[in-house]
């Protein structure tokens, strides 16, 4: 970069909108449910994996595939498993509400913080019903 | 008046070559494929909880489940690929990091998919229990 001329005053830089930096922004609802929705869909990343891991070991014989079930049937592998499930009901209607907005509605404050506030609720519900539903048919055995 | 003008043209001057919008495009149609075909996924994973190795291969061998397995996982790849290669993009500043970083990313995703989709399809379309 050149030095500007003498005498002339450096060229303004225009007021833009910054991006949210954590630091300087108070924590509030909207802002934690958008960055968990990222958090989630790495840890889905994860949960793919698995997923292909998962046909592999089928694909491979029976010793793999019981060697695969002893692995996510293990308290770790429980907690994981919970830890996807959460994700994934979390991601998936974080992402109906990312989509509602890219057809230009639910940006009203009030809209916002309830929706978010329905996204969490959802995947905690939605979660704990299917481990219910888990435990009951024996899948927690 | 834009016809007028090269893709170079176009991106030296004002504005894109017009393929900008792809990913975001590409994310968004992915993510409604993704929202019915992640629910049948926590479905079938409800189902396949207590099968042992030869419940889990007939299962598989049911037309409907191996074609719904292999989409959620071929879908399900494509989307996290365009997804982590936001987040690389976001945090990630050195060009060279950032490059390998994008590559490792497709390569991963790529290899999950053709691993998973094949897997399904081999089990899928092997005679019996062996």
């Amino acid at each position: 970069m050149s030095e500007a001329p003498a005498g002339q005053s450096p060229p303004k830089l225009a007021e833009r909108p910054m991006s949210p930096y954590v630091s300087v922004w108070r924590w509030h609802l909207t802002m934690a449910v958008s960055i968990m929705h990222r958090v989630t869909g790495v840890a889905l990343y994860g949960a793919a994996l698995i997923l292909a891991g998962w046909a592999l070991a089928l694909a491979a014989g029976p010793d793999a595939y019981d060697r695969f079930r002893l692995i996510v049937g293990s308290p770790l592998g429980k907690l994981a498993l919970i830890g996807i499930t959460f994700s994934l009901f979390y991601h998936l209607a974080n992402g109906v509400r990312h989509l509602v907005w890219d057809f230009g509605s639910g940006f009203q404050l009030k809209t916002a913080d309830l929706t978010a506030a329905a996204v969490v609720a959802f995947a905690a519900l939605a979660t704990l019903g299917v481990w219910i539903v888990a435990g009951a048919t024996g899948g927690l055995a | 008046m834009s016809g007028y003008r090269t893709a170079l043209g176009r991106v030296r001057g004002l504005g894109s070559a017009k393929h900008g919008v792809g990913g975001f495009i590409a994310q968004r149609v992915s993510a409604a494929a993704l929202v019915l075909l992640t629910l049948w996924g926590v479905y079938a994973a409800l189902n396949l909880t207590r099968a042992n190795y030869a419940t889990a291969v007939i299962w598989m061998h049911a037309p409907l489940n191996a074609i719904l397995m292999a989409l959620l996982i071929a879908v399900g790849v494509f989307h996290m690929r365009i997804g982590l290669a936001e987040v690389i993009l976001d945090y990630i500043e050195r060009p060279t990091t950032k490059a390998a970083l994008l590559t490792l990313n497709l390569f991963v995703a790529w290899l999950a998919g053709a691993v998973g989709v094949f897997s399904v399809l081999k089990v899928a379309l092997s005679s019996g229990v062996y």
